[in-house]
């Protein structure tokens, strides 16, 4: 087997075929990056798998899952600003979290200097919006380096280091999901593996990192500067078609769609593909409009790109006529190879042929995703259902708990933002003594975003009762730690207990359940629902998905499953249609209720959902099918 | 060459996508692909992508753009038929069934076998269908798919051996050998 993490510090150049995450931190070792931080969000945490992969003792960087992505950037800018060359890396929306401080970052002098990766999400495959980060970018006087694949992932980690300890700033590195999760052959440089300069080289004299007052102009005005200044020779490229009529700007995973769209189209546009899209080189952009009569910029997302170019090309005088978002769908979803036919298809007709209909075809009942086997949420969910009116209003916050929205269970009724749902429930209970306000927050989100909320309801007096659905983990994730599992990425830790963090802050009414135990959690979350002021619910059990797993890779390890009696089953389907566990089948004809064995994991927590008591565990190699 | 894998999450299309990416680069071809993680990972619709070629292209295939779609699952193996599979083009699919909340309410109809062979037939697609009742573990089924890929030669120049380095370098112990004997059983 090949082992990732001696791949990662090989010292000779090679090749490998890895994903854009993994490029990344290969990318990180070579560059000589001394600290690493990050809070798990999808597209991003496959980077933390590949560090996991290298053992701590030879790790040539320090890495760390922080509390959240603000407390991310301020350790690796208190790590940069110290003279180490470093690295924060998250989602998308995370730099939400984030932008208090990542804002201020290029007012400021940063030896080390630190390279923010973002992992951008078009198209909203895992993130409650498609936010174009590179807006906060612009706004910050960051310059942004946006990669197409995993080969220029790496190449472009690379140079944003580079750049970003040459200027002594920082430099944002604008992946997107299917940069992070492409996976292609990269040709990697080799690692010397020298020794590190760690002599802490903070300099604050003469009130150099104070931004107040005069400072502040003489700092903007620095960031302004050398953002110009940034620039690195090579990293837009232009592909020659010998098309002198039409060109098209790109950048990013859309630059690899349209060389696909265009590989068979007659008299192909020549392509400016932009490696740095923040900010633009005006030499390149109005040498290119010069060049042609219709240039189109064809960007994901927002309009960024395409505002610069125009107003490029009018303050250059040029008539070259610029194009760009056609209509409302341009600035929505990924633009895959399909959807960059659609694009080229309704603009140039004569060039690109129409996109392949699939409409016809015969199609699949919907799939949405749901809570796995044995999942302690799906048990608490059930239970509380049972303790609501139907008038009453749920919240839900981000997390694996945040499927209780989708039937069966339909729990869980507003979504924003991480630790929002304490917030958005105490303005509900405002005017409101008719309907009960409830908030659900995960663990994770808990450490991350959640106290403030908390604190907030208790200071101000709000009525209001939160549900910590407890799992032990950060599940949606994969599975990182957090400050209340007794572990960190490297080390044991103490551990900080959810239910200590409230009772310190005062909160007298606390309940703490495990899920399974099904009707305690009704009556517990009835009487919590009643009681005036702040009540919480800790509806706790451990994610079954990990435990599962833990448990298959035990030596001897024998599978159990539930199996439905057929002579108590009265078909009241509460294991389906209420409890909604995907163990359980229906067959077509017949309507009867049996379980999927490849699914479930004998957990049990379905048998006292079933009013004719006709769902037991079976003993391994029991099972009558 | 455009390949398109779908199925479940849980149900291994990871570790498919891996071998088979690897396997494809190992037989000396410039391969791309991506995978799902995320949210989609709960118990939703899982697809990877793999294309052969070479110079500089998309991991990703456009609608109707794959020459072969291999599912973990019978709904997924229509759902990946009917959006991303070319008419003419090939499937194979392993017939387990993992029903959708709504199919296993019965508010809708599950698909079934001839269902998704008679929408085959129609579009002139190849459909190989692979079921065993011998596997040891149904996180097994990905290898016993694509035992069956090879015997029925559905990838042009991927050979048993090329699978077999692929194991070799991303699974190890027990894992492997037990991988490794479903794929040598044909």
């Amino acid at each position: 087997m090949k082992k990732l993490g001696e791949m990662l510090l090989g010292e000779s150049p090679f090749r490998e075929l890895v994903m854009g995450n993994t490029a990344l931190v290969r990318g990180m070792v070579e560059a000589g990056v001394r600290v690493v931080t990050s809070y798990p969000g999808s597209p991003t945490p496959e980077i933390a798998t590949a560090i996991a992969s290298i053992r701590k003792e030879l790790r040539p960087f320090h890495f760390e899952f922080c509390v959240n992505e603000k407390v991310a950037v301020e350790v690796a800018y208190g790590a940069a600003v110290n003279g180490r060359p470093s690295v924060v890396f998250f989602k998308s929306v995370g730099l939400n979290v984030a932008s208090d401080t990542f804002v201020q970052l290029n007012h400021m002098d940063i030896p080390g200097g630190l390279v923010v990766i973002v992992g951008d999400d078009p198209g909203a495959h895992s993130s409650q919006n498609e936010q174009d980060n590179r807006h906060l970018a612009r706004m910050s006087y960051t310059p942004v380096l946006e990669p197409a694949s995993p080969s220029e992932a790496y190449a472009f980690l690379l140079t944003a280091v580079s750049m970003a300890r040459k200027h002594r700033m920082a430099v944002m590195l604008r992946m997107t999901t299917h940069v992070c999760h492409a996976k292609e052959m990269v040709s990697f440089g080799g690692w010397p593996n020298t020794p590190r300069d760690d002599t802490p080289g903070f300099d604050g004299s003469g009130g150099s990192h104070i931004p107040i007052g005069a400072m502040v102009a003489r700092m903007k005005k620095r960031a302004i500067e050398r953002l110009q200044a940034s620039r690195e020779p090579g990293l837009d490229r232009v592909l020659e078609n010998g098309n002198p009529k039409r060109g098209i700007i790109t950048a990013g995973l859309p630059f690899l769609s349209v060389l696909d769209v265009l590989s068979g189209a007659a008299r192909k546009p020549d392509i400016l593909k932009l490696g740095m899209v923040h900010p633009l080189s005006l030499d390149t952009i109005s040498g290119f409009l010069r060049a042609h009569e219709e240039v189109l910029v064809l960007e994901e997302l927002d309009d960024f790109i395409e505002q610069s170019v125009k107003a490029m090309a009018h303050d250059s005088g040029l008539s070259t006529r610029v194009l760009g978002k056609g209509c409302t769908e341009d600035w929505i979803g990924e633009f895959t190879p399909g959807r960059v036919r659609e694009i080229l298809h309704r603009l140039w007709p004569d060039s690109v042929v129409a996109p392949v209909s699939m409409a016809g075809n015969l199609a699949a009942p919907v799939r949405f995703p749901q809570m796995c086997p044995g999942c302690g949420h799906r048990s608490a969910f059930f239970a509380i259902g049972k303790a609501l009116r139907k008038n009453d209003i749920t919240v839900a916050d981000i997390g694996c708990h945040t499927l209780g929205f989708l039937p069966p269970h339909e729990i869980g009724r507003l979504l924003m933002s991480m630790g929002a749902s304490t917030g958005i429930g105490q303005g509900l209970s405002l005017f409101n003594s008719e309907r009960r306000v409830v908030a659900f927050l995960g663990d994770s989100t808990f450490f991350h975003a959640g106290i403030p909320g908390v604190i907030n309801a208790i200071f101000n007096n709000h009525r209001l009762t939160l549900i910590v659905m407890e799992n032990g983990t950060t599940a949606m994730t994969g599975h990182q730690e957090h400050p209340g599992t007794g572990r960190n990425f490297n080390d044991p830790t103490e551990r900080i207990p959810i239910r200590k963090v409230l009772e310190g802050l005062g909160i007298q009414n606390i309940t703490e359940v495990d899920t399974y135990n099904q009707k305690a959690l009704t009556t517990a979350v009835g009487k919590a629902l009643e009681s005036p002021g702040l009540s919480v619910v800790i509806a706790k059990h451990p994610c079954m998905l990990k435990f599962s797993r833990e448990q298959r890779r035990k030596p001897g390890f024998v599978q159990r499953h539930v199996e439905v009696s057929e002579d108590k089953c009265t078909l009241a389907r509460e294991c389906i249609d209420r409890f909604g566990c995907p163990s359980f089948k229906r067959d077509g004809e017949t309507g009867r209720v049996s379980t999927n064995t490849d699914l479930c994991i004998g957990d049990g927590s379905c048998i006292q959902t079933c009013p004719s008591d006709a769902l037991g565990a079976v003993a391994p190699g029991k099972e009558s099918r | 060459m455009n390949i398109h894998m779908t199925g479940v999450g849980g149900q291994g299309i990871g570790l498919l996508s891996e071998l088979l990416l690897r396997a494809l680069s190992v037989a000396g071809m410039e391969v791309r692909g991506v995978d799902t993680h995320g949210l989609a990972q709960r118990g939703g619709v899982v697809n990877s992508q793999i294309r052969t070629g070479s110079g500089e292209f998309s991991p990703l295939i456009a609608p109707g753009g794959a020459d072969l779609v291999l599912a973990l699952e019978r709904h997924e193996a229509l759902r990946a038929v009917g959006g991303y599979l070319r008419d003419k083009g090939a499937l194979a699919y392993y017939d387990a069934v993992w029903q959708p909340f709504e199919v296993r309410n019965g508010s809708v109809p599950g698909v079934s076998t001839e269902a998704l062979h008679e929408e085959c037939r129609r579009r002139d697609i190849r459909a190989v269908r692979v079921f065993r009742d011998d596997l040891p573990d149904p996180r097994m089924q990905n290898t016993a798919l694509l035992a069956e890929v090879l015997h029925n030669d559905l990838i042009p120049g991927l050979r048993p051996e090329h699978v077999t380095q692929a194991m070799e370098d991303l699974l190890q112990g027990g894992a492997l050998k037990a991988n490794l004997e479903i794929l040598g059983v044909r």
